[in-house]
């Protein structure tokens, strides 16, 4: 069936991949948002533990999806995994030592003779929880924003040295972390607000998370509290990055040569030349403002759900504003026709082809992932059903 | 290449290693002790034994402990390709990315998913639920070994691709050639057979441990009889798998298998070294000369199963050897550079719009692509394409030796718990103990050998690790492998010491 699509409709489909586990990345990192509310929820450490174990047993979802997430983009898209990781440097490798320290605190945390202290993992939880959402938001506003760098394949056979024979060059020293002070079209504004954005979105998904699954009114009336003030700064921060993403000059292709230029407000054309990615785009923003109003003015358990889809739709739909619609996806500020687009970035035909086929696993990864979350979540935690569990963190 | 930054290089390689050797001390644990875990709750399953449960549990809890550094360790290295390796990372990323993706896609959220089955569903799902849970983590974990190990196994024989020049890169022709390339098959069995024996390494040492100390008697036995069974068999499996591998390399890398067994001079009937020692040598290139036990005709037999048959050695690789069509490095350094030139006048060609020219370039950059990366080298000494000899020989024998010593130790488990004298016999019980660090250094050295014995090749041949780098600092790279290093020692330590308390605790009463 694949072998069937043209080369540029297996781009496009890929590109539709990785929005997707983009999309389910973003919305999983209600753990990451939990993590920053442990102590802001919990009045003892029997209600910190409540909380503990209710994102201890989703957080590897996330750090598979994350790890997913970049596998997928290196075997579709290669020359954004060899410009982008090996230049925005940083920005990565932070990202990634904050997941490490994840990875083992769940497990390390309670645990005697853990060699750090259990404040010391539950304060790695608090790092991974501020600096992956944030800095991963950071990350995908440069799509929209640009970074410095400049891609020449010839450089493999013609440099002098063994440095300058690497085809993708980062052009600033600070490798992707400039991103935070980056003036062109005042671009550090725009990415902070992303970054921030992401951040307060997490907890948002999060604080629904714990009204849904949490039997306790101690820590539902700390949550109920909490969101208003989230709603309010994530809302604050989201508008401000999409309206301004409409005015901004953008990063588009002309179809016939796949020349890169600036084109004014091309973010809001593709919006206009898009109508289904539009509608996307509006009904993730209303999912997510109905799930606010469910789970602020109603106190519904629903709330988590409305988020969560609105969180997916508005995400796939920045995704697809991105690269969808002769936009380049990944805009160089140093040489704009290095800009990296579907077209120019992806893998072979073959190889789409062959990755098409591996992505029809994904409704059966989807179903059996849904089953485990209904059977995980079946029952409400309190401090009484925890104290029963036969395995805790 | 006029300058070289071996800076930069030797320090992403650096940082590569620890990063991969340390998750290594991780991976194997998961990968035999669960199916150890899949299989004790099958017993429980059927018997009803609680017995078995309990001591599911408490292997259980020592497998959830590991796990968790092994992912965290884990993370790095697949971002490491592209954060370190960039022109690695396009050069075959058509290729290379696929195995990483689809180990996402089709074993890593097995994994993760059923993982939380497996400890937190106890009370929340049936009991034949709980049971296929335990089976997936197994499947699932030892599915992501079969993709990584694909991938690796392309990069020692590059296979099923064709070079692009307008991209400027490897990409995929065949699937099933990549993934049936005989050198992963070989890899994959090998490599998590020996998984599985340091996983009934260490089911027998803590047991062992446990019985040392008079302590949860019955249930360590019969943890020593599960993990005697599955050891043995997997050592067994090991050692043929193993045999199959040698031969792989002596096929596809002639020049890793000389450097493990240190042979210098090709000979027929070529003998094996059983033990030996790197003495210094300032007459030959590398520095360094073998001697030791020689066991004649074996290394002839066990690479082509012919007592008779020529095995290259480190000079005739280097130096050439007409009689056996063994061309020199530096015929082949010349060959690349041809095949490198070619493909910058072809690109040339192209910009200019001279298509004939174009096309003569072509065929010239095909005729000896094969040769690729040895231009890389092109005025520098080819005796720099020697990998590290004694350090190769001395990890490859180290692993044999030790493979050689697991084997008679679960055969002595074995009899010894089944008639019972187990507990007499503190000998033995020691033995078991002391045989938890070797089974994890038999696992390092055997990846020593299959990484370092390949160098300076990240892609046989194609691709030598000084043109695979990112463009980045060194300084960088040098403040990432502290930064990891401590991180990853901390944990470590954090890991020993709660597993050495969970051990001293011992099965649940």
């Amino acid at each position: 069936m694949f072998e069937k699509m043209s080369y540029e409709a297996l781009q496009m489909y890929w590109w539709g991949m990785i929005a997707l586990l983009g999309a389910a990345l973003v919305f999983l990192l209600f753990v990451q948002g939990g993590q920053t509310l442990f102590y802001k929820l919990s009045g003892n450490e029997r209600e910190k533990t409540v909380l503990i174990n209710l994102f201890g047993h989703k957080w590897e979802l996330t750090f598979t999806t994350l790890v997913t997430f970049g596998g997928a983009f290196f075997a579709s898209f290669p020359l954004f995994y060899a410009t982008s990781f090996g230049g925005a440097y940083w920005v990565w490798y932070i990202i990634l030592f904050a997941f490490i320290l994840q990875a083992v605190s769940y497990e390390f945390r309670s645990k005697i003779h853990n060699f750090l202290g259990q404040k010391t993992y539950e304060a790695f939880l608090y790092f991974n929880g501020v600096i992956a959402p944030f800095l991963l938001g950071v990350a995908v506003s440069t799509f929209f924003t640009g970074n410095y760098f400049s891609v020449e394949k010839t450089r493999l056979v013609k440099a002098g040295s063994n440095v300058e024979a690497v085809i993708a060059h980062w052009e600033t020293p600070w490798y992707g972390l400039e991103a935070l002070w980056n003036t062109h079209q005042w671009a550090f504004l725009q990415n902070i607000a992303l970054g921030l954005a992401v951040f307060f979105l997490a907890r948002v998904n999060a604080l629904l998370y714990v009204r849904k699954n949490v039997d306790d009114p101690e820590i539902l009336a700390r949550s109920r509290k909490e969101l208003r003030r989230n709603a309010v700064l994530f809302l604050v921060f989201f508008l401000f990055w999409l309206i301004r993403l409409m005015f901004i000059s953008g990063f588009a292709v002309e179809p016939g040569t796949g020349e890169v230029f600036m084109q004014k407000g091309k973010y809001f054309r593709n919006l206009v030349e898009m109508p289904v990615v539009a509608l996307m785009l509006a009904a993730g923003i209303a999912a997510v403002l109905v799930g606010l109003y469910k789970g602020i003015f109603r106190d519904e358990e629903k709330a988590f759900w409305y988020t969560a889809a609105g969180t997916v739709l508005t995400v796939l739909s920045i995704f697809f504003l991105a690269g969808y619609n002769h936009t380049a996806y990944y805009p160089s500020l140093y040489d704009l026709q290095s800009s990296l687009t579907i077209a120019n970035s992806s893998s072979s035909r073959f190889t789409l082809i062959v990755m098409g086929y591996v992505s029809l696993m994904v409704p059966f990864v989807v179903a059996y992932i849904a089953w485990a979350w209904r059977a995980l979540d079946r029952h409400k935690l309190s401090e009484e059903n925890i104290e029963r569990e036969p395995e805790k963190y | 290449m006029e300058q070289i930054n071996w800076e930069l290089v030797d320090w992403s390689r650096a940082q590569f290693a620890l990063t991969a050797m340390y998750h290594w001390i991780f991976v194997p644990l998961t990968l035999g002790l669960s199916f150890m875990i899949a299989i004790m709750e099958t017993i429980y399953y059927k018997t009803g034994d609680e017995k078995w449960l309990k001591i599911e549990k408490f292997w259980l809890k020592l497998f959830g402990i590991n796990f968790a550094i092994g992912v965290a360790t884990g993370i790095i290295l697949e971002f490491e390709f592209g954060t370190n390796w960039s022109n690695y990372s396009w050069f075959v990323g058509d290729l290379f990315g696929a195995p990483l993706a689809i180990e996402g896609i089709m074993a890593f959220f097995m994994e993760s998913t059923f993982i939380a089955i497996l400890f937190f569903g106890w009370n929340k799902v049936s009991k034949k639920a709980h049971l296929i849970s335990a089976w997936l983590v197994a499947i699932g974990s030892n599915l992501s070994a079969l993709w990584i190990l694909v991938a690796n196994a392309w990069m020692q024989n590059p296979t099923g691709m064709t070079f692009n020049p307008d991209t400027m890169r490897n990409e995929m022709t065949d699937f099933w050639a990549v993934l049936f390339n005989p050198v992963a098959v070989n890899k994959f069995l090998h490599t998590i057979t020996s998984a599985y024996t340091f996983s009934a390494l260490f089911v027998i040492a803590v047991s062992a441990w446990l019985l040392l100390k008079g302590k949860n008697k019955v249930y360590a036995k019969y943890s020593m009889l599960v993990a005697s069974i599955f050891g043995f068999l997997s050592v067994v499996a090991t050692i043929i798998t193993g045999d199959g591998s040698a031969k792989q390399v002596a096929r596809y890398q002639p020049m890793k298998l000389a450097a493990m067994e240190g042979l210098y001079e090709g000979r027929t009937g070529a003998p094996l070294i059983a033990i030996g020692v790197a003495l210094p040598d300032n007459d030959t290139l590398p520095k360094e000369h073998i001697v030791g036990v020689e066991i004649p005709n074996l290394l002839s037999i066990l690479a082509f199963n012919d007592p008779d048959r020529f095995v290259p050695g480190i000079k005739d690789l280097v130096h050439g050897n007409p009689e056996y069509g063994i061309p020199s490095y530096e015929e082949r350094i010349q060959s690349g550079k041809i095949a490198i030139d070619a493909l910058a006048a072809y690109k040339e060609a192209k910009r200019a719009g001279d298509e004939k020219k174009a096309m003569e370039h072509l065929e010239t950059f095909r005729a000896h692509y094969k040769d690729f990366g040895y231009g890389y080298y092109y005025g520098m000494d080819p005796h720099m394409l020697i990998p590290p000899v004694a350090l190769t020989f001395y990890s490859f024998h180290t692993m044999v030796l030790l493979g050689g010593w697991f084997l008679i130790l679960f055969i002595l488990i074995f009899i010894s718990v089944m008639n019972d004298t187990i507990e007499r016999k503190k000998w033995l019980l020691r033995a078991a103990v002391l045989s938890l660090p070797l089974g994890l250094l038999a696992q390092e050295m055997g990846w020593v050998t299959a990484e370092v014995g390949r160098q300076p090749w990240v892609i046989q041949d194609l691709m030598p690790n000084l043109v695979a780098i990112s463009h980045i600092e060194t300084a960088g790279v040098k403040l990432t492998f502290f930064l990891f290093f401590v991180t990853f020692t901390a944990l470590l330590i954090a890991e020993l010491k709660i597993m050495a308390s969970t051990i001293k605790k011992g099965f649940p009463e």
